[in-house]
């Protein structure tokens, strides 16, 4: 049941990160950080549909991680969702075409490999 | 591509160190709250759950940590921000051994400094490779 519920949230969380960092990208760069503009960034976003998608798929990810938190000990849960992690990174290259420099590659290799140690 | 400015960089420190306090006391929060607690997946169960005031907590710091991440993913890359934010998984494993008092095995610590040397080097790498829509103009 815990392997379960973290295979959906890595699979429902690396759909999510993606399309909002796509919905992102192409919104462009936030400059303004006033209440006002701000607000107006988020009127915009609630209408996109990448976003509302992206929101959605987090619901079920958010919903599984509930469930994985009332049988398993924190330290295992969070860093068990982060299967998504290398999936993500590699989609970002091949999706979102980010250049993933052999520094960032390594960088992102340890991270993953530190989570999975973590998740022990 | 030309090197970040200096605003850029501070804002995107700035950010991302609300992002991972956000994410890190979110999920501290919510854990205190689901502890040894079986949630039943029903709506009546969660429903319940969310009257918890930890949870309630838990998850306002979330929905800051999504907004605010998302705001750092308009001009950062994905795979920049999620190496540099997962800084936040060696503090929620911190966090659940001095608060939640959790066993940290060997192994885990090991995987903190993975982490730490990861996060070191993504983090040395440029915010942005991939063109973006500009607003309110000014220059790149």
């Amino acid at each position: 049941m815990k392997w379960a519920l973290v295979a959906v949230i890595a699979a429902a969380t690396t759909a999510a990160e993606l399309m909002q960092s796509h919905a992102m990208k192409h919104h462009g760069e936030i400059r303004d950080f006033r209440p006002g503009a701000l607000g107006g960034v988020l009127a915009r976003l609630v209408r996109n549909r990448w976003v509302l998608a992206s929101v959605a798929l987090l619901a079920v990810s958010f919903c599984a991680f509930l469930a994985l938190l009332s049988e398993a000990d924190l330290s295992f849960a969070v860093p068990a969702t982060a299967l998504s992690y290398v999936l993500e990174t590699v989609f970002a290259k091949y999706l979102l075409k980010e250049r993933v420099s052999p520094r960032r590659g390594l960088g992102a290799a340890l991270v993953a490999v530190g989570v999975f140690l973590v998740a022990l | 591509m030309r090197k970040p400015s200096a605003r850029l960089r501070f804002k995107t420190r700035v950010l991302t160190a609300v992002v991972v306090a956000a994410n890190v006391l979110g999920n501290v929060f919510l854990s205190l709250g689901l502890k040894n607690r079986i949630v039943h997946v029903s709506p009546a169960a969660f429903l319940e759950v969310l009257f918890n005031p930890w949870i309630t907590l838990g998850v306002a710091l979330l929905i800051l940590w999504l907004l605010s991440r998302m705001a750092l993913l308009s001009w950062a890359d994905l795979s920049y921000v999620l190496p540099v934010t997962s800084i936040g998984y060696v503090l929620t494993v911190v966090f659940g051994r001095v608060f939640l008092f959790e066993d940290v095995s060997w192994w885990r610590w090991l995987g903190v400094l993975l982490i730490t040397a990861g996060v070191a080097l993504v983090g040395a790498t440029p915010l942005r490779t991939v063109r973006r829509r500009m607003r309110q103009g000014g220059s790149r």
